[in-house]
């Protein structure tokens, strides 16, 4: 099985006029209110993307709705989403909807970039920390079975494809970004066969790449340098379930859940989303989310689009409306509203002067 | 009950699938579910000759042996009653005869201190781990981890009060891989109703016992819907009938996004094994560190402490740097398992005034002092307080 090894991944080709067509899946609970947040400041940007929205019920049995999420996003190659909501109370044959989707569409490489941000306080400073996890594969293959009754199986899976294939990608990353030092995180002391393939396949790709420093660290040690001493940390990869603690963690470090984008990148598709897939079913509707990871995925998609001018615009007006603690949402201690930060991003768009819309 | 044959049937059937290595567990499945909840202590094993108790000593690798050494020096000062007696593992053999000795002797004695044993990446992956096949053999199915502020360690952090309750020996540690596929690697990840029914009411009982309030299950069941979703629905039936604590459950990746920003609404917690290793030494980095935490195993018939994070601390071995609080408390909590309260409050005493008062700290939470000088300063307190003790 041969791994072809694309650099980059291809945006797909604008449709007429110079403008993009990206699926749009609002899903549940804060979803919908930000990703109108998202076509709104993108509409007053003038941003030639246009949205083909395809809403996805998570509360159907049927897998149909998914499917045609699916076959927009292969039609249009990227995505942005919410999260759509895993009701524990559905029978086990009910897959998770963002597992099916990231699975179908082989985004097997989920990117972190956790950085703090100067306006927002926290208990640790300058945190700038890349975790890359590897997102098809391990934990999440929801293979279960009860053979004996009162016994349950779950099944993890490694594979040599496709450590190699996320090991590639984080070392071509760090390279890319002129990173120093790659971490690998596992757990191969007791899981030997598993997780020790992995570390293998990453010492493998790591002597391909001399100027990268590469070492490993079990998650549990991980965990704890995390909460004292994050700084240390550069360039992460790791299997999936490892790959989402850790990331919450991160994510919690550098100011919670509201400030972090995340994307999914496969092959031939992107789907960008918050970084730690929250749905926000208490704060919906409430006009108390923050919209600032939703915004700042938004500006990874318009960079996966090569539209960077568009997307440095608007990261620069949301990282100045950060800093003014008058607008911190109630997640970071503040009494703002969502629609006062968006606001406050689009005056910033419009003071900086390009070609806007009337507010 | 048809429950209690249907259990004593699964035991037999997976029985040979496992071999010897859950111990005497036909037994122990045919009468946990009854005997669990009639007893709320565990016996202390007999004292021997004289009234004195005898304790097995594992050293371990890394700073084990150093800190172990400490221990001793400190409960021979204190004259406590109990003897050790030492039986070594060395961690670079592959035969199993080493660890099999230390399990022998756990079963004669009942109670253990151990170091941490290391396992080598390079040995081939039939060399299981030392630590989890003693875990397993001696079934200590419940890994209880207390973590709390210290006053005098400066942390991010304060008052941070949580009791940490980690199933200890199935989950993902059930070292069961294959690669039927070449390059493909499945790991099993056991989840058994017994086991989950078991340490779900082993962490009720506690939190009545401690008079805690909450209880927090830990899981990933929108993912792993029939595993820990099983885990969740145990610990569910075991909440009902104890209807004075609250029960509420999270999941893992939320539960360490709260944990660093907001630890303090935590009480306690209930999880499976790797959870349970992640959220330990999350809530151990929070409240200061891995020289801190002293960690205890329990099982039905034994109990096996040790430090909660389980280092072996290689890297700061013999250089007398090693911070000895968190063997030190582990002693205590051997002692208070022994019922010899009075020994266990002098030490512990000790150590806190030594970490909150004095403020004598080593390396890892920020001082300058050294091992020694710490147990030095311990001794010199315990002395102070009047009660009998050996020549300095």
């Amino acid at each position: 099985i041969k791994i072809s090894l694309v650099c980059a991944s291809q945006p797909p080709p604008a449709q007429y006029g110079g403008r993009h067509t990206v699926t749009l899946i609002p899903g549940d609970g804060i979803g919908p209110e930000l990703a109108n947040h998202v076509r709104e400041l993108f509409r007053f940007c003038c941003v030639p993307v246009d949205f083909e929205v395809v809403n996805v019920d998570s509360t159907m049995a049927s897998e149909d709705d998914i499917n045609n999420a699916i076959m927009a996003i292969r039609r249009n190659g990227v995505a942005l989403k919410g999260n759509l909501e895993t009701n524990h109370n559905l029978p086990p044959s009910y897959k998770s909807r963002n597992n099916l989707l990231r699975t179908t569409l082989d985004l097997y490489a989920n990117v972190m970039h956790c950085q703090s941000l100067p306006g927002v306080r926290t208990r640790h400073r300058n945190i700038d920390i890349m975790i890359i996890r590897e997102n098809t594969e391990g934990e999440y293959s929801s293979l279960e079975h009860e053979n004996v009754p009162g016994v349950v199986e779950c099944l993890k899976i490694i594979t040599r494809t496709k450590s190699l294939r996320i090991a590639d990608y984080a070392f071509r990353t760090a390279r890319e970004k002129g990173r120093t030092r790659v971490t690998a995180v596992h757990k191969a002391n007791i899981m030997k066969l598993g997780d020790g393939l992995f570390l293998e396949c990453c010492k493998e790709v790591a002597s391909g790449y001399p100027e990268i420093t590469f070492d490993s660290m079990i998650v549990d040690n991980t965990t704890m340098q995390l909460v004292s001493r994050p700084q240390q940390f550069d360039v992460m990869v790791m299997p999936n379930l490892y790959g989402n603690v850790v990331s919450n963690v991160c994510a919690g470090l550098v100011g919670g859940p509201g400030l972090v984008p995340g994307a999914n990148y496969g092959e031939d598709y992107a789907v960008f989303e918050t970084g730690t897939r929250n749905t926000g079913k208490s704060i919906a509707n409430t006009n108390t989310a923050n919209p600032t990871a939703m915004l700042l995925a938004s500006c990874l998609l318009l960079d996966h689009l090569k539209l960077h001018a568009y997307a440095n615009m608007i990261r620069r007006a949301i990282l100045s409306t950060v800093t003014e603690t008058r607008l911190h949402t109630a997640d970071l201690g503040g009494q703002g509203s969502t629609s006062e930060v968006v606001q406050s991003i689009m005056k910033a768009v419009e003071s900086t002067g390009p070609r806007t819309l009337s507010l | 009950m048809a429950a209690h044959s249907a259990v004593l049937s699964v035991s037999k059937i997976i029985n040979p699938f496992w071999g010897g290595r859950l111990g005497n567990t036909v037994k122990v499945f045919g009468t946990t579910l009854t005997s669990h909840r009639n007893k709320t202590q565990r016996a202390p094993p007999p004292a021997k000759y004289g009234g004195r108790h005898t304790v097995t000593l594992i050293p371990g690798d890394g700073i084990g042996p150093e800190l172990l050494n400490h221990v001793r020096e400190v409960f021979r000062f204190s004259c406590v009653p109990v003897d050790f007696e030492v039986v070594h593992v060395n961690s670079a053999l592959e035969t199993e005869e080493d660890i099999n000795n230390a399990i022998t002797a756990i079963r004669r004695n009942g109670v253990a201190l151990k170091g941490n044993i290391e396992t080598k990446h390079t040995m081939p992956p039939s060399v299981k781990s030392r630590n989890n096949l003693l875990r397993t053999s001696l079934d200590l199915y419940a890994n209880v981890m207390h973590c709390q502020s210290l006053p005098g360690v400066q942390t991010r952090h304060q008052n941070i009060d949580i009791m940490i309750i980690r199933e200890n020996t199935e989950g993902e540690y059930s070292s069961l891989e294959h690669e039927n596929v070449p390059g493909v690697v499945e790991s099993l990840k056991i989840i058994t109703r017994n086991n989950s029914l078991r340490i779900a009411e082993y962490a009720f009982r506690l939190a009545r016992e401690k008079g805690r309030r909450r209880v927090t299950a830990v899981h990933k069941a929108n993912i792993m819907k029939l595993g820990d979703g099983l885990f969740l629905q145990c610990c569910r039936e075991v909440a009902s009938g104890y209807p004075d604590i609250t029960f509420d459950s999270m999941i893992v990746d939320n539960t360490t996004m709260q944990l660093v920003s907001k630890p303090q609404q935590f009480d306690v917690m209930v999880m499976p094994n790797l959870y349970g290793n992640v959220v330990s030494n999350v809530c151990a980095g929070l409240v200061g560190g891995p020289g801190l935490v002293p960690g205890a195993n329990y099982g039905r018939d034994y109990a096996v402490f040790e430090t909660a994070t389980r280092n072996t601390g290689k890297s700061i071995a013999d250089k007398n740097i090693a911070n000895p609080t968190a063997m030190l408390l582990a002693g205590c909590m051997m002692l208070d398992h022994l019922k010899l309260h009075d020994h266990a409050s002098s030490i512990r005493n000790a150590i806190f005034t030594t970490m909150n008062e004095n403020r004598l700290h080593t390396a890892d939470i920020g001082g300058q002092g050294t091992t020694s000088e710490v147990v030095q300063s311990v001794m010199r307190i315990i002395q102070s307080k009047g009660q009998l003790t050996a020549e300095f």
